[in-house]
């Protein structure tokens, strides 16, 4: 047991990599001389040298495409694309590339590819850097989305990413990198399951990313009004592990979820429809969402708290689904 | 504004649980409609009203225990603005969880008789499972035993008992009954418990200290002779539910009236009225056999006229032995109403009533 931060647990997991696997490479804007804009990947250009740590333009649907190539040619790239607000400029490459050619091919060709990004508001960075986009790609079929919310998937969903003989997408939420946990020894993390993070039976909270504290506080607030709330990490955004929170939610009758994208069209609406399609006689109370406002981000940091998710608003709804409010 | 309160079934009664609405809120009830059913530590009651009037809402919902006096419902009375119930939002659903219907069916419990307090009023499992609690069956025995205990020994803590015993002779009543009974239906014959009910009653036509209630530290006679039948249950216990004006009506009435008490005394389907205004009780044990019997008092009541076995027994009479079938009676009185001469002037005049089985 190490006590790490989220950003430690990501550079282990990089530099494990490189280390045993010499078709990987990382590649990405400010990756190697600036050590990652979130201080990630600080060092591993000194240790692995300008060939395996590359810098890039600025130019995601350039380097994501050149990184489609190389996992075509048999390396195993990781992509950094710096945020999430960026990564619309590669849309097409992520979409309508890696995550097709396999169909498109007949099977012919995988994209073994690991795409990187930061995601989530919270650092008054305002409208245009503070997307919380994990949905779109949650849309996609031939992609895999990942959400590490805590130290140890941070360690562990890399090397099972990386194993992944399709293209994976990591979104790390930029509000973790300084968390710091217990790392267990020796850690485990597929990328398959959802995780109960708490136990209880009178309600699930189901959330993932940046919102898994913010459900986690929630959920202590509630124990102290006498109502103890199952808290369930999605972690895997595509496909959605949909068995873990229908199974809970059978069992506590009341579900909330928490998602930092907007409302409308939102993993959230997707959560909360198959627990509709899949829990629908098991309900006792109609299920709810806590999402962000659904405005661009403001920059004010009163206005972007009052848009985002929080503790405060999940307790609210929670008390709403007992009949409390 | 008419206020409908929860009736004291008893003096063993403090409180009732409310089983089940009859009446929803814009029904009519005129007196006498059975308008809830509640549970008291005996048994499932139903309720009656004894005022007219419109019901404009139910205050308490099932489930619910709550002490006598409250207030259950609320009534318009005539000539009163009815505020008419906003017009049953008829046939619009109520929200009704999905669980809480699947677990309705399950439990077979009438949704809508159920009041919801889920979020915008809905109905939960958990108002769900607290209606079937309320419908489901209670440890019925326990309670009833602590409902006697406390009765029994409230009435032997402030009853100044005194008894009488009495040997009545029933010879005369025995061959009027067999000659009576031949000429009636198999279902409609009488018995000897019939007749000694209606002596008592007659009896206490004479005897107003023995029929009423001591309350608040004086004596009330009461008009009405309404005397408490004792019967026993099954499941052990028992009840001693009133049978109404019982000096008024003919022995094929009382004999209906006995049997019908019995049977709805042992399914659990009594009247309020039936257990809140018996004026006096009469208990018969012959049929188990003993002798006699002095039974405690019930209160508020003040006294209790109890039977033993019929059996023929030697009897002297003018210096001669014969055989008669007779009875014991006894008398259980309150001193603080009626004193032993009293008493007996009561016994001697049921023994003579009894004497003349033809007037009765």
């Amino acid at each position: 047991m190490r006590r790490i931060t989220y950003r430690e647990a990501l550079r282990e997991a990089l530099r494990e990599a490189l280390l045993q696997d010499a078709r990987v490479f990382l590649m990405g804007e400010d990756v190697g001389r600036y050590g990652g804009t979130y201080a990630v990947s600080k060092g591993l250009l000194e240790e692995f040298g300008p060939e395996r740590v590359r810098d890039t333009p600025l130019s995601e649907l350039a380097f994501v495409g050149a990184g489609i190539g190389a996992a075509l040619g048999g390396m195993r790239p990781i992509v950094e694309v710096m945020t999430v607000n960026f990564s619309l400029l590669a849309l097409d490459q992520i979409v309508n590339t890696a995550a097709l050619l396999r169909h498109m091919s007949g099977g012919q060709f995988g994209v073994p590819l690991v795409i990187r990004m930061a995601t989530g508001a919270g650092r008054q960075l305002a409208a245009q850097h503070s997307h919380s986009l994990e949905c779109w790609y949650a849309h996609v079929p031939g992609i895999k989305v990942l959400a590490p919310a805590t130290v140890e998937d941070a360690r562990g969903m890399l090397a099972p990413a990386l194993a992944d003989p399709d293209p994976v997408i990591l979104f790390e939420h930029a509000q973790l990198y300084n968390l710091e946990d217990d790392l267990p020894e020796p850690f485990t993390a597929d990328i398959a399951r959802a995780a109960v993070r708490r136990r209880g039976d009178d309600v699930t909270l189901i959330a993932y990313g940046g919102c898994l504290s913010k459900a986690l506080q929630a959920a202590d607030r509630l124990a102290d009004e006498g109502i103890a709330a199952e808290v369930i990490d999605l972690r895997v955004l595509r496909p959605l592990d949909t068995d873990t929170f229908v199974e809970s939610v059978r069992r506590t009758h009341r579900a909330v979820v928490v998602d930092e994208g907007w409302r409308s069209g939102s993993l959230a609406a997707e959560v909360l429809a198959r627990i509709v399609e899949q829990a629908f006689y098991d309900l006792d109370a109609p299920p709810a969402r806590v999402c962000s406002e659904e405005v661009p981000m403001p920059y004010a940091r009163h206005l972007e708290e009052a848009a985002l998710p929080q503790p405060a608003k999940i307790v609210d709804a929670v008390r709403g689904l007992m009949g409390r409010r | 504004m008419i206020e409908f309160k929860l009736p004291s079934l008893g003096a063993d009664m403090d409180e009732g649980r409310l089983v089940e609405w009859k009446v929803k809120p814009g029904d009519p009830v005129k007196r006498g409609d059975v308008v809830a059913v509640v549970d008291t530590s005996k048994a499932a009651v139903d309720v009656e009203i004894w005022q007219e009037g419109i019901v404009q809402s139910l205050l308490v919902q099932p489930g619910e225990t709550v002490p006598v006096g409250t207030v259950l419902a609320l009534l318009s009375g005539e000539g009163e603005a009815a505020v008419v119930p906003a017009p049953a939002p008829s046939p619009a659903r109520r929200p009704v969880s999905p669980l809480a219907r699947k677990r309705a069916r399950e439990l077979g419990v009438d949704i809508e008789r159920i009041e919801g307090t889920g979020p915008s009023g809905s109905v939960t499992e958990q108002d769900v499972a607290r209606a079937a609690e309320a419908s489901a069956p209670v440890d019925r025995q326990a309670q009833m035993r602590q409902a006697i205990a406390a009765a029994m020994s409230r009435s032997k803590r402030e009853i100044p008992h005194y008894y009488l015993g009495e040997t009545i002779p029933l010879a005369t009543a025995a061959a009027w009954l067999t000659a009576c009974n031949a000429e009636r239906p198999v279902a409609e014959r009488l018995l000897m418990a019939a007749l000694q009910l209606k002596a008592v009653a007659l009896a206490c036509r004479e005897f107003p200290d023995m029929n009423g209630f001591w309350r608040d530290g004086a004596y009330v006679a009461s008009s009405a002779i309404h005397p408490g039948v004792a019967i026993s249950l099954r499941s052990g216990g028992l009840i001693a539910p009133a049978i109404h004006d019982a000096a008024d009506k003919p022995l094929g009435t009382l004999m209906r009236d006995l049997t019908d008490l019995v049977r709805r005394a042992r399914s659990g389907s009594l009247r309020s009225s039936e257990l809140s205004e018996p004026t006096i009780t009469v208990t018969n044990l012959g049929d188990q056999g003993v002798e006699s019997v002095f039974g405690v008092i019930y209160p508020p009541q003040v006294a209790l006229v109890g039977f033993g076995r019929i059996a023929e027994r030697p009897w002297a009479e003018n210096g001669s032995l014969s055989i008669r079938p007779t009875v014991s009676a006894s008398l259980s009185a309150d001193h603080r109403v009626s004193d032993g001469h009293r008493g007996a002037l009561f016994l001697a005049d049921i023994r003579e009533l009894l004497q003349h089985p033809e007037r009765l």
